[in-house]
Parts: structure tokens; C-alpha cells; sequence
């Protein structure tokens, strides 16, 4: 109650603030809300009357620590602990600054943890090895050396491996968004027995751990004679993946926005469900469609665990597998530097993509949480 | 309306319809019962009849008995497997989800530069894991940038000789490092959805900046937080990329002291122990179904929708 005293003054600005945000919300919500002030307002007031009414606020006038008690029109002014209204407004002044620099201490902070990793990935990309392998680790290299650059590609094929993982993210995207865009407008807009149960269960198998799946998954490649020849084992890293649960689920969301007055409207004007599908759905879509793509290519530029299974020669492998690879059987000192210059390689691509379609990519993870 | 439309859904979805019953499942009945065969060979596929036998193999409760040759015991699931997976679970969940808190909080009540920093802490998350993993492996180094920061030249982490612990922590750190942006931004477009009036009630009750976040915005992102930690338990269950990026082996030394399931899982796969793998890969599902199932239960009474 005394808290509440306290604050009575800052109602009048609570209540400019709430009328603001209440323009933008319900208008019940908003009546709720001037109810709410109403309320305490006036319990704060019922209080204040008894206060003044039973004595108790002559006692405290006597007390140390409440001083004295004065209105001025409308406003009440209160001394508590020897404190006056503007030494407290000051003092809380004072704290939001204070917590205003504490915080941005702490982002910045955390944001340099978040870019050393990458600062390091530059850095030592340009140190020779004796320098990256010395006691006195330097924050910038002593000679900037770029022939690590040159002299990765002898340990690292990033051409082949770059075609290869081109050659599977597209193709098994492009799919991906055929089999997506068809089935999230089955879900979305036709209307058939079943198709809600069905739903459920495809969504359903997104709980399931993928390994379930790969342990199979490796046994029928294997007997479809999928991992002798080049074509098999491409086809091995694409076609599993032209199905993507999530990504039906969210285009799927996306359609059912679109009006359903659209859809009436083309079947007046004797469209077919195939031509609206294409021709307005699609369209209207875009955006979740590009978010789709490029989050779907990422996944393929990032997929290590089956590629490595079944990508069984070097000249097969994909960008990931190849890096990880690549770097694993040498012996003696770790050639930090020729490392550091691969995953600059693997990194940037990807950085670029983030760079041109960061709207996109940002959207599509905020709704979707699934990498790859 | 409805009866003429029947075949034409169905249609539609014949595309995932055949490609979902191969490659989904159907491997998922194939892996349950794969799990209960005796020395199953995939590449005739046959094998021995009905058995409970790899589920105990894969425990450590009843060895591998092939013919005359002495029992051999399968110990690197209940000694490294499932001990580092459960570390590493209830380590880096708990506090990934504080910090990614803490930073989306923070980010959320600065006035300026709020988009830059925005994506920056998204950055991670476009980057490949093998990769940044490797980075990690050049930072913790023992003659690495870590080590000379805290004055330890020498003492390896993860390299050749490091103690499970040490490796440990540095897997934790870099498992957190590259979770939080996904839990940030998920956040932040929680935050983004709290009505502003809440705030202002607060205020007018006097609830401090603590109070404000533990009673108004916790509460207010509770769906966010559920979403998040489901998602990062089951995560965490599976880890095995940032394993392979950060060590490139399951161990820091010839043995597999960084074994994690999924890892166990894949190197089976490899070894021509599918049976094993199967009954691992079931034993992971069963964990995840359950751990899944008691967050829902318990997010029943704490989630505030």
C-alpha cells in the first residue's frame, strides 16, 4: 500500500503511456486497462483519507523518517527516509543510466565472444606455423602471409567439393520446394477424408531422431546398389531429402493466410486448382518460398553425418565432409594455418548468403528452428 | 464439395506420400525391428531370430558371445556415451537458454545500435558447424590463444593426452556458443509480442527491473522458453557434429572418451553393427518421447499461452 502511495503521482503519466499503446490494442483491453488505474487510483486515495482520518498521519508527522506530507493541486508529494520526489526521480534517473551502460557492456561483451572465433579464423589464416605454434600467441601476424590461400587447394579440393555440394543442395532443394509447395496446398486448401489425420502424422515423425531413420535409410541405398557409382550416391544424397516435414508445415500456414475468397473467385473463372495453385498461390507465397530455399541450401552446405556415410570416395564427397577430411590424417604439427584458410573457404559462401538474404533467413528461422 | 476433391488431394500429396513411406516409414518400423534381431547382416539381410540380447549388449549387462571366442563387452555407452550426452544436455541447455535470455532482454531495452547487434549475435548460426568446430580446435589448442589468455601454456584441452573433464568444457562451450543465436532470435520476436501495457502495470506497482523480468517477462515468454527448450533438449540428445568438428575423433586420445550416442550410433553403422546401432537409435527415441512427453506435461501448469 505505501508502495502504491508512493507512486500515485506517476499515474497520470502511466495512464498517457497506456493511452498510446491501448490505440494500437482492443479497445475492451483498453477500458480493462483504465478500469485497472481507475481502481488503484482510488484505493490509493481510500487510503490516503483513512491516513489522514484515524491519526495516523499526525503520528507520522511526528516520525523521523516521514517528514512531512504536502498536495499540490492534484499531485501528492511525499518525503519518505528523508527524500524528497526529486532527489528520487534523480536517484532513479541516475540507476537507469547506470543500467543502461551495464547493459550495453554486457551485449558488447558477449558480441565480442560471439566474433573472436571468426576474428582468430582470419587472423591465423594469414600466420605461418611457426608464429601460429609460438609461446607469445600474437593478436595480429607479424608477417601477413597469404600464400596459405594459394597452398590450400593442394590439401583441399575445393573445386570438386564445391561442385558436388552445388550439384546436391540445388537439386535436392528444387525438389524439396516441388513435393512442399504441392503437398502445403493439399493441406491448405483442398478438402478430402483424411487429410487431417495425415497431417497430424507427418508432423508427427518430427519428433523422431533422424538416426531412427538413417540406419535404414543406409541399408536400402546400399541394396538399391546406390553407393558403387557416382549417380547412386548422388541420388543417395539427394533423394531422401526432397521431402522436409517442416517446411510443408510452414508454407502450409503461409496458404491457409491467403483468402479463401481468391480461391472462389479463380474457380468462377473456371480456373483449375493446378493454374491457381501456380499462378496466384505461388506468387502470393513468394517470400516463405525464397525463406524455404535458401534455408534448405544452407542445410545442404551444412549436412556432414549422411554424406559421410555414404559418399565413399574422396572425389564424391561434399564441402563439410571434405573440409573435416581433409584435415584429419595429417600427422606431426596440425597446419593451423592451411586449416584456417579451408574454413575461410567453407565460411564465406555462407556469409554472403547471409549478407543478400538476411530478411529472409532471419524470418524463416524465427518461425521455423530448424537448421537445415 | 467434398467427395468431388477426394482423389485430387490424395494426388497432390502422392509425391511425399511415396517418398515419406520410403525413406520415413518404412525405416522406422525396419529400425524397430532390427533392434530386437539376433546378428542381423544388412547386406544379405537375414538374421537369427527374435532377441532382447543387443539392447543388453548395448547396455553393458551381457557380452557379445560369437562363437568360442571369449565374451566381449560393449563399454562405451554406459561409460562414455550416455554420461557425456546427459553432461552435455544438462549443461549447455540450462545455460544457453540464460544467456540467450540475458542477451535478448538486454538487446531488447537498448535504444540504439540494436539491429547491428542483432545480427551479430545471429552470425553463428549461418556458419557451417564442422568449420567453426575447427576453429574452436585451433583456440583451445594447448598452444593456443585460450591457453595463453589464462596462462597455461602447454596443458592440452582437447588435443592428445587432455583429461575427459577438460575436453568436456570446452565441447560445452562451443556447443553454447553456436546454440545461442537460434534462442536469441527466437526471443526476441517472443519480446517483440508482449504487450506494452504489462510493462506499464508493473510500473505502476513499482516492480523493480528484477521483479519486472521475473514476473512480468518470463511468464509473458513462456511459450518462447517451451519451444526452445524442447527443441534444444532433443538437440542436445543428438549431438555428434560439434563432437566431429571440435576433435575430428571420438576422444582425446586412441580410446573414445567423447563418445557421444549419435556418435556411437554412426560408428556402428560403420563397424557392420547395425543391430547395435538400431538398438541404440530405439533406446535415444524412447529418452527423447519421454523427456518430450514430461516437458509437456509440466509445461501444462507453468506455460502461460
Amino acid at each position: 500500500m505505501e508502495k502504491k502511495k508512493k507512486k500515485a503521482p506517476e499515474l497520470e503519466t502511466a495512464e498517457a503511456n497506456a493511452e498510446s499503446a491501448g490505440k494500437k490494442g482492443l479497445k475492451e483491453r483498453w477500458n480493462a486497462f483504465r478500469l485497472k488505474c481507475r481502481e488503484s487510483f482510488l484505493r490509493v486515495k481510500k487510503f490516503l483519507h483513512q491516513f489522514t482520518a484515524d491519526g495516523r498521519y499526525q503520528k507520522m508527522l511526528s516520525s523521523p523518517a516521514y517528514e512531512a506530507t504536502s498536495v499540490k493541486g492534484m499531485k501528492l508529494v511525499l518525503q519518505e527516509s528523508g527524500q524528497s520526489v526529486q532527489t528520487i526521480e534523480k536517484a532513479q534517473k541516475v540507476g537507469r543510466i547506470i543500467s543502461l551502460i551495464v547493459t550495453y557492456a554486457f551485449i558488447g561483451f558477449m558480441a565480442l565472444i560471439v566474433l573472436f572465433p571468426f576474428y582468430w579464423m582470419i587472423i591465423t589464416s594469414l600466420k605461418s606455423t611457426t608464429e601460429i605454434r609460438q609461446t607469445e600467441q600474437t593478436f595480429f601476424p607479424a608477417t601477413v602471409l597469404w600464400s596459405n590461400f594459394v597452398n590450400v587447394f593442394k590439401w583441399f579440393d575445393f573445386v570438386t567439393y564445391l561442385r558436388n555440394t552445388i550439384i546436391v543442395g540445388v537439386i535436392s532443394t528444387l525438389g524439396t520446394l516441388v513435393t512442399t509447395i504441392l503437398a502445403a496446398f493439399a493441406f491448405a486448401r483442398l478438402e478430402f477424408k483424411g487429410r487431417d489425420f495425415f497431417f497430424l502424422v507427418i508432423l508427427a515423425t518430427m519428433m523422431i531422431p533422424g538416426e531412427m531413420m538413417v540406419i535404414t535409410n543406409y541399408i536400402t541405398v546400399s541394396y538399391l546398389g546406390w553407393l558403387g557409382n557416382a549417380i547412386g550416391v548422388f541420388s543417395a544424397m539427394i533423394v531422401p531429402f526432397w521431402v522436409s516435414v517442416f517446411y510443408i508445415y510452414l508454407l502450409r500456414q503461409n496458404f491457409k493466410q491467403i483468402p479463401n475468397e481468391l480461391y472462389l473467385a479463380a474457380k468462377v473463372d473456371g480456373k483449375s486448382d493446378w493454374s491457381f495453385l501456380w499462378q496466384v498461390m505461388v506468387p502470393l507465397a513468394a517470400p516463405t518460398i525464397i525463406s524455404i530455399f535458401i534455408l534448405k541450401l544452407m542445410g545442404a552446405w551444412n549436412s556432414y553425418v549422411w554424406p559421410n556415410l555414404v559418399a565413399s570416395r574422396e572425389e564424391w564427397r561434399l564441402i563439410t565432409n571434405g573440409l573435416r577430411n581433409s584435415f584429419t590424417t595429417t600427422s606431426g604439427d596440425p597446419q593451423y594455418g592451411l586449416q584456417m584458410a579451408a574454413t575461410i573457404l567453407v565460411t564465406v559462401p555462407l556469409l554472403l548468403l547471409f549478407i543478400f538474404f538476411r530478411k529472409y533467413i532471419m524470418r524463416g528461422v524465427g518461425r521455423a528452428g530448424i537448421k537445415g | 464439395m467434398i467427395k468431388k476433391n477426394n482423389w485430387k488431394g490424395w494426388l497432390y500429396l502422392a509425391p511425399i506420400i511415396i517418398l515419406m513411406s520410403v525413406f520415413t516409414f518404412y525405416p522406422l518400423i525396419s529400425t524397430f525391428l532390427i533392434a530386437f534381431m539376433k546378428n542381423y547382416d544388412y547386406q544379405v539381410q537375414t538374421s537369427e531370430g527374435f532377441t532382447f540380447d543387443n539392447f543388453g549388449i548395448v547396455l553393458h549387462i551381457i557380452p557379445i558371445v560369437s562363437g568360442n571366442a571369449e565374451p566381449a563387452w560393449v563399454t562405451d555407452v554406459i561409460e562414455y556415451a550416455i554420461p557425456n550426452t546427459l553432461i552435455i544436455t544438462f549443461v549447455t541447455v540450462p545455460l544457453s537458454i540464460i544467456i540467450a535470455l540475458a542477451i535478448a532482454v538486454g538487446l531488447n531495452s537498448i535504444p540504439k545500435f540494436q539491429k547491428i547487434f542483432q545480427t551479430i549475435f545471429f552470425i553463428p548460426y549461418v556458419t557451417n558447424s564442422i568449420a567453426v568446430g575447427m576453429v574452436f580446435a585451433v583456440l583451445f589448442d594447448y598452444k593456443g590463444i585460450i591457453n595463453f589468455l589464462i596462462g597455461d601454456m602447454g596443458s592440452p584441452w582437447i588435443d592428445q593426452g587432455a583429461p575427459r573433464w577438460k575436453a568436456m568444457i570446452a565441447l560445452c562451450i562451443y556447443i553454447i556458443w553456436s546454440s545461442l543465436p537460434f534462442k536469441i532470435l527466437i526471443f526476441l520476436s517472443g519480446l517483440a509480442g508482449i504487450d506494452k501495457q504489462y510493462y506499464d502495470a508493473a510500473k505502476i506497482d513499482a516492480a523493480g527491473r528484477f521483479k519486472t523480468l521475473m514476473h512480468v517477462t518470463v511468464p509473458l515468454l513462456s511459450p518462447q522458453i517451451l519451444y526452445v527448450m524442447i527443441t534444444s533438449f532433443i538437440g542436445a540428445f543428438k549431438e555428434y557434429d560439434s563432437v566431429v568438428g571440435l576433435i575430428g575423433k571420438p576422444g582425446t586420445d586412441a580410446g573414445t572418451n567423447m563418445y557421444t550416442v549419435v556418435y556411437y550410433i554412426y560408428d556402428s553403422i560403420g563397424r557392420n553393427q547395425v543391430d547395435y546401432a538400431s538398438a541404440a537409435a530405439v533406446l535415444l527415441f524412447i529418452v527423447i518421447l519421454a523427456f518430450t512427453g514430461i516437458q509437456f506435461w509440466v509445461s501444462k501448469k507453468r506455460v502461460h499461452y
